[in-house]
């Protein structure tokens, strides 16, 4: 048991929560608002990890000193990649579902889902096979806790604070800016929302906007932390993001990251102990706090209308 | 019940099966054909058994390729083990029976299992438990040795012919039709339309989500094992999430709740697919470019984006094929 339960195994199981909590927030707050599993969100991940790849031999060519302002740069192209498709994705394909039957939109996001990555595998330039992720930051390794501790890299660190600064910055935004106050009353209630002025479309593409940046955030993480990047990367840890979201409770944004940090520690601790549980684990737990507690760990049990 | 009187769709069925059969007999139809056409027709009885679930019951089952997985390989396990026990004689068909039905079975006693989370969940999220159920029986399938593992179950007798395949789905859409037509198809509606109502008439709704996810499942086993006898193998990979999508898009770009609709779809799915397999080769060729073979899977989901967007019912809508319809004063 010692072995599996050890300081680096949390260490690698709060690495890899992080990025699931990056991309669970986003899909916590697309469902919040439309109620919209989408299922594309896990490929702005890999576009962000597309863009920084990009990013990265782009600014490589005339900067050559790898410091923190280079790799902030990369850091923003990642996410604007991710919101920039986002915000076209809600436009062109979600906006005019938006008063349709539900799962015709679930239909129409596992489309895009579908589109992006086989959009990506054809074009020449990116191709179907993986690629090697470029080492933005020099890696250093730091040991901690004498004979039974862990190695740390800077890039436990770096995936950790990113995901805490960017997680702390959507907390006031939600809580204290205009536009949170909005967000909140949108998957509150919308027509009630729309009749107090609150322009209802503006408010979903912000929230895809915000959604997507994360998920392109954590794509440079990812493609950081576990340096191969290929064009179908994004389905599994989606998928995981999104069981994540779930079992902190859909639509709550502090239960998406506790949930993404339960799935994150989870996951490493079942991969250590055997690699079928590893894969299976994240599904396992999903049926059961979906028959035990359908509403998450953090979210409310609400009635059903008559 | 009907069928006694006017079997109008198994007349023009029997026709359809007398012309395909006519002309690959005299050499218009070839090889590569032929096996487009047995596809066509095991993603009708995948297409129908889903369109069962989710579009006469109203609930949301995204894993209906793990059900095809449990008839593939159980099937495919039987013969296989079978052929080695007696390789010198040759195999007769009532094994390859048992066998299917065997895997149906197998397959319907999971829905059955998976049909119980259904009775407390709703939508979206009994969506993603059967996905979640799904990933799980193709995980374990990777790691079951005895079945190949990743490397999967090979050497499969190739028993699915054209005319086995074709009676196959003839009888489970006879099946699943009549059973759309009967009360308790009728009730299935009636929990799709609206559950408490349903409930306050007297509609067991717990027995009839779980009689649509078990029968569902068992056609789409048998599905599973027709598919394992035609390829000739059953791989982890052909089961996967992708897989349970394109039987979900059959469904929903035919017409949610229509079987005429998941009929059309199956046969224009799978041929579109085909052919623009054999467009874009054509056109690299014309050409001399060199084209990926992934663009077929871009026009693929961009016309299913137009699809959903601009005619969001489908290609049907609701309605059915006037042949599978049981005229109102037989009934």
């Amino acid at each position: 048991m010692s072995y599996i339960f050890n300081v680096q195994q949390i260490v690698n199981g709060l690495q890899l929560g992080s990025i699931y909590a990056l991309i669970a927030l986003g899909y916590t707050m697309v469902y919040g608002i439309v109620r919209l599993i989408n299922f594309a969100h896990g490929d702005f991940y890999m576009l962000g990890a597309y863009a920084a790849y990009g990013a990265f031999y782009l600014f490589n060519s005339f900067i050559s000193v790898k410091s923190g302002a280079f790799a902030f740069l990369i850091l923003l192209a990642a996410m604007a990649a991710g919101g920039g498709i986002a915000l076209l994705t809600n436009r062109f394909a979600y906006r005019p579902l938006r008063y349709k039957p539900k799962l015709s939109a679930l239909i129409t996001a596992i489309g895009v889902s579908m589109f992006l990555e086989y959009f990506f595998s054809a074009l020449p330039m990116i191709g179907p096979s993986p690629r090697a992720f470029p080492e933005i930051l020099p890696k250093k390794l730091y040991h901690i806790g004498g004979a039974a501790g862990a190695e740390i890299s800077n890039y436990v660190i770096i995936d950790i604070s990113v995901a805490a600064v960017l997680m702390t910055g959507l907390t006031l935004l939600i809580q204290k800016t205009a536009l949170g106050k909005a967000m909140r009353a949108v998957s509150e209630d919308k027509d009630a929302a729309r009749l107090m002025g609150i322009d209802i479309e503006k408010v979903i593409a912000w929230t895809f906007l915000i959604g997507g940046a994360f998920a392109g955030a954590a794509g440079l993480l990812a493609g950081l932390t576990y340096p191969r990047i290929q064009p179908y990367m994004g389905m599994m840890p989606g998928l995981k993001a999104f069981i994540a979201a779930v079992l902190g409770g859909i639509g709550n944004i502090p239960g998406a990251v506790l949930g993404a940090y339960i799935m994150g520690l989870a996951e490493t601790f079942a991969s250590a102990y055997n690699s079928l549980l590893g894969e299976g684990i994240a599904f396992a737990i999903l049926i059961l706090v979906l028959i035990i507690r359908p509403t998450g760990i953090l979210g409310e049990k609400t009635a059903d209308k008559i | 019940m009907s069928m006694a009187h006017k079997p109008r769709f198994l007349i023009a069925a029997l026709v359809f099966y007398a012309a395909v059969e006519g002309f690959s007999r005299i050499g218009l139809l070839n090889g590569y054909f032929m096996v487009i056409i047995n596809e066509s027709l095991i993603y009708v009885i995948l297409a129908v058994s889903l369109n069962l679930i989710n579009g006469i019951t109203g609930q949301f089952s995204l894993g209906h390729m793990g059900f095809a997985a449990v008839g593939a390989y159980t099937s495919g396990a039987i013969t296989t083990i079978a052929f080695r026990l007696s390789p010198d004689r040759p195999l007769d068909y009532s094994i390859f029976v048992l066998s299917l039905v065997a895997g149906g079975l197998l397959a319907a006693l999971v829905g059955f299992l998976i049909g119980f989370p259904s009775l407390r969940l709703k939508g979206d999220y009994l969506g993603i438990v059967t996905l979640g159920f799904g990933e799980i029986i193709r995980t374990a399938l990777n790691n079951m040795d005895f079945v190949g593992g990743p490397r999967g179950l090979l050497g499969i007798p190739k028993f699915s012919s054209f005319t086995l395949i074709f009676a196959a789905a003839l009888i489970s859409v006879i099946i699943i039709r009549n059973l759309v037509e009967s009360s308790h198809g009728r009730a299935m509606l009636a929990v799709r339309e609206n559950e408490l109502a349903a409930e306050l008439v007297g509609i067991d709704t717990t027995k009839y989500k779980v009689l649509a996810f078990s029968t569902g499942a068992f056609f789409a086993g048998i599905a599973g094992g027709l598919l394992a006898h035609l390829l000739q193998m059953a791989h982890p990979s052909q089961f996967g999430f992708m897989g349970s999508v394109l039987i979900l898009i059959m469904v929903y770009a035919g017409g949610i709740g229509s079987l005429s609709g998941s009929i059309l779809a199956a046969f224009v799915l799978t041929f579109l697919s085909q052919g623009l397999l054999l467009g874009i080769d054509a056109l690299a060729n014309a050409t001399g470019l060199s084209i990926g073979s992934e663009w077929r899977m871009v026009i693929y989901s961009v016309l299913l984006i137009l699809l959903m967007l601009f005619k969001t019912e489908g290609l049907m809508g609701t309605r059915e094929f006037r042949l599978l319809r049981i005229p109102e004063e037989e009934k």
